[in-house]
């Protein structure tokens, strides 16, 4: 600890010098940005995700057209499926829940993954590294703008969910988990809730394909490799056996958002949830700044 | 700076050390936070048995909230398909036996609250749990993206099943009404099950009825319990070697009198039977809206039948299935409390299927029949005749092939002893 006290301390004093700094970063994260949600690749990704609950809403549509029921009530598709045909607004949560396990993380591991690697394959990360904004600032300039996505994908899904949901489905006063109805207005609030935590929820594993995205010049294989991490954690998540460590994988309280459809609101969870996101972005963050800082940037 | 070059090497070490640095505190945060917080017993004034039980009985807590975890591993038989319909039937759900003959392909979706104790005979499960008084109390148990909900209110029980979207309400008789009796179910309308019936207080209850000359009751230790100050009460069996029972623990809140954890351990496995414990407990008033129940639109509502209410074997069950089944006759009065047998005649000679023929092996059919018998039972002989065993942690079935089954918290041996003094 000591040791890098002295180091940050005793270090060049570049990183309070200028008082453009600010204006700098800001305008790093906004072509971040820019640079992000103009490929056609990001825009492909969304509309892939804006699709599900479309197809969801007219598949249940078309099954529930001559009086059926979808499923019998049990087992079988995505959460919330059954709920669907009485109030539009549980497609926002059946589209989340069918697409949180895959959909939308391999969306966030594609723009995490080729963030930092995708800009070393292309050539280009040694010019960005000329301008003098560091390494840290740019680092976390792309970061925020894999946040940025995060959030983006999440709320794709869930504004098409609503739009499908309202314009196939009788709107109205929204059942809960507990049997208790609470208004259209509060159905909707509690359903920006999820979204938010759903968006949340693939911070952990945003953090980890950018840490991935550092180590390589290659933003396919560090692509692959983040996906590729997901499935493993997801086969590793479903088998019983290894229940000892299942807390500790980003994707085990993934679905604890169906908890704040609940009366009163169960809080253990999501709390669970959250914390276990901030840890991965603590440990993986830190690595990535770690492994990126020191690396010879060649190409 | 901008650099293409990275610092020096030195440097370079103390980056790596900062990333090792976060991975160990979060690994410290996450090993040690719950060690510390499970760790360190209370320091309490030493009490006899007799006062913790008094202090249970006296416990006159109306008012809380809390969240319940229930663990059951019961090793119940795996049985190939649709093990989920016939796995609670051996412990006797609060249905009497004409109950279920709608079960299966029935329009409805069942969601009377004894087809889904059954669910929680495996498993495990979160509930949460709140009561104001004897009239009200609400129980929901947690499932992933869905919730069960059953609420009692006055005279009405609701019901709510929130992944078929179904209510089930029963309304007690007016008379019934507010009897107030030990425990929050005295007043239990119509199957005898009310919320009141799934807390560590009405389990530790039920197990303290047990209580007799065959029993040994110590307190042994203290311990924290949803953060609170618990002594540790342990009921044994004695002198009961056939029993299947290591063990009863219960955690009684110190301050309280209430049962917060109440744990029973077979003689077979360390791992409890039966697990029911608070995670969290709060002793504020509930809000009183939570216990007022509408069926949500569009939800399917079965009325209970009104006379079902004093229908025998309502009596409410411990979660462990430790009660008798309704119309069964204990076989061994002498014996001890805990090595007692029950005696149900199914009325169907011929037991399980072709070990009636005495092992004579049929067809090709007959013999895989035969194999899958073997898988899950074991053969019995006796004065009683023949039969098969049927075992689990903590409940064993004889099934003759007369037709009658003997049920025990007892071993394969205390079982056909009972049987023969039955038949004898």
């Amino acid at each position: 600890m000591s040791q890098a006290e002295t180091a940050t301390g005793g270090g060049p004093p570049d990183s309070r010098a200028r008082p453009a700094r600010a204006v700098w970063s800001l305008g790093l994260f906004r072509s971040e940005l820019a640079v992000t949600f103009r490929r056609w690749r990001t825009l492909a990704l969304l509309a892939v995700l804006a699709a599900v609950p479309v197809l969801v809403g007219i598949a249940v549509k078309i099954e529930t057209s001559d009086g059926g029921s979808i499923g019998g009530g049990d087992e079988g598709g995505p959460a919330f499926l059954s709920q669907v045909t009485g109030n539009g607004l549980f497609l926002v949560f059946t589209a989340l829940a069918a697409t949180l396990p895959f959909f939308l993380p391999m969306t966030v591991g594609v723009i995490a993954g080729d963030a930092v690697a995708g800009e070393a394959g292309a050539g280009t990360l040694r010019y960005l590294l000329v301008a003098p904004a560091g390494r840290t600032r740019l680092l976390l300039a792309k970061f925020s703008a894999v946040l940025a996505f995060c959030l983006t994908a999440t709320a794709t899904v869930a504004v098409f969910a609503l739009a499908t949901g309202a314009l196939l489905f009788p709107t109205g006063q929204v059942t809960l988990l507990s049997g208790t109805s609470v208004s259209f207005g509060e159905g909707l609030l509690r359903a920006m809730a999820i979204a938010v935590t759903v968006a949340l929820s693939l911070v952990g594993l945003a953090t980890l394909g950018l840490f991935i995205s550092t180590l390589t010049n290659s933003g396919v294989a560090a692509m692959a490799a983040t996906v590729g991490l997901l499935i493993t954690v997801q086969i590793l998540g479903a088998i019983p056996q290894l229940d000892e460590i299942h807390p500790f994988l980003f994707t085990h309280y993934w679905l604890s958002f169906a908890d704040l459809l609940r009366e009163p609101v169960y809080w253990d969870d999501l709390l669970k949830n959250l914390g276990l996101q901030a840890l991965y972005t603590a440990v993986f963050g830190s690595a990535a700044w770690a492994g990126f800082g020191a690396r010879d940037v060649t190409a | 700076m901008a650099q293409i070059q990275p610092r020096s090497s030195r440097r370079r070490m103390v980056r790596y050390g900062v990333p090792v640095a976060v991975a160990g505190v979060a690994a410290a945060t996450v090993g040690l936070v719950p060690a510390l917080a499970s760790s360190g017993d209370p320091d309490l004034p030493k009490v006899s048995a007799e006062e913790l039980v008094t202090k249970m009985a006296k416990a006159d807590v109306e008012h809380l909230s809390g969240t319940v975890k229930v663990n059951t591993d019961l090793g119940l038989p795996s049985l190939p398909g649709g093990s989920d319909g016939g796995s609670g039937g051996g412990f006797g759900g609060p249905h009497g036996p004409g109950d279920r003959a709608g079960d299966g392909k029935s329009e409805k979706p069942d969601v009377s609250p004894g087809s889904e104790l059954t669910k929680l005979a495996s498993g495990e499960h979160t509930l949460r749990f709140a009561a104001a008084g004897p009239d009200k109390q609400r129980v929901s148990v947690l499932e992933s993206a869905g919730e069960y909900s059953l609420v009692h209110n006055g005279r009405h029980l609701w019901a709510y099943d929130s992944a078929a979207n179904a209510a089930w309400h029963s309304t007690a008789p007016k008379g019934a009404h507010g009897k107030k009796g030990k425990g929050d179910d005295a007043a239990g309308p119509a199957s005898g099950v009310t919320p009141g019936s799934l807390t560590p207080q009405q389990a530790a209850q039920q197990a303290l009825k047990a209580v007799g000359k065959s029993t040994s009751v110590t307190v042994d230790g203290t311990a924290k319990v949803a953060g609170r100050d618990a002594y540790q009460l342990v009921i044994e069996p004695k002198g009961a070697p056939e029993s299947t029972i290591e063990s009863v623990r219960i955690a009684v809140d110190a301050d309280k009198g209430l049962p917060l954890k109440f744990t029973l351990t077979p003689k077979e496995g360390d791992k409890p039977a039966v697990e029911v414990a608070y995670t969290k407990i709060d002793f504020g008033s509930p809000d009183p809206d939570d216990f007022a129940f509408t069926p949500p639109k569009g939800a399917d509502v079965t009325e209970a039948k009104p006379h079902r209410g004093s229908a025998p074997g309502g009596a409410p069950k411990a979660p462990g299935g430790l009660a008798g089944l309704s119309g069964a006759k204990i076989v061994n009065e002498s014996a001890g409390d805990w090595s007692k047998v029950a005696k149900i005649d199914t009325g169907m000679p011929g037991g399980l299927g072709p070990a009636a023929a005495g092992g004579k092996s049929g067809g090709g059919s007959g013999e895989q029949a035969q194999k899958l018998l073997d898988g899950f039972t074991e053969k019995a002989e006796g004065d009683f005749g023949t039969g098969r065993v049927i075992s689990t942690r903590l409940v064993n079935a004889l099934l003759t092939d007369d037709g009658d089954l003997y049920v025990g918290a007892v071993t394969k041996e205390g079982l056909v002893k009972a049987a023969n003094q039955a038949a004898g």
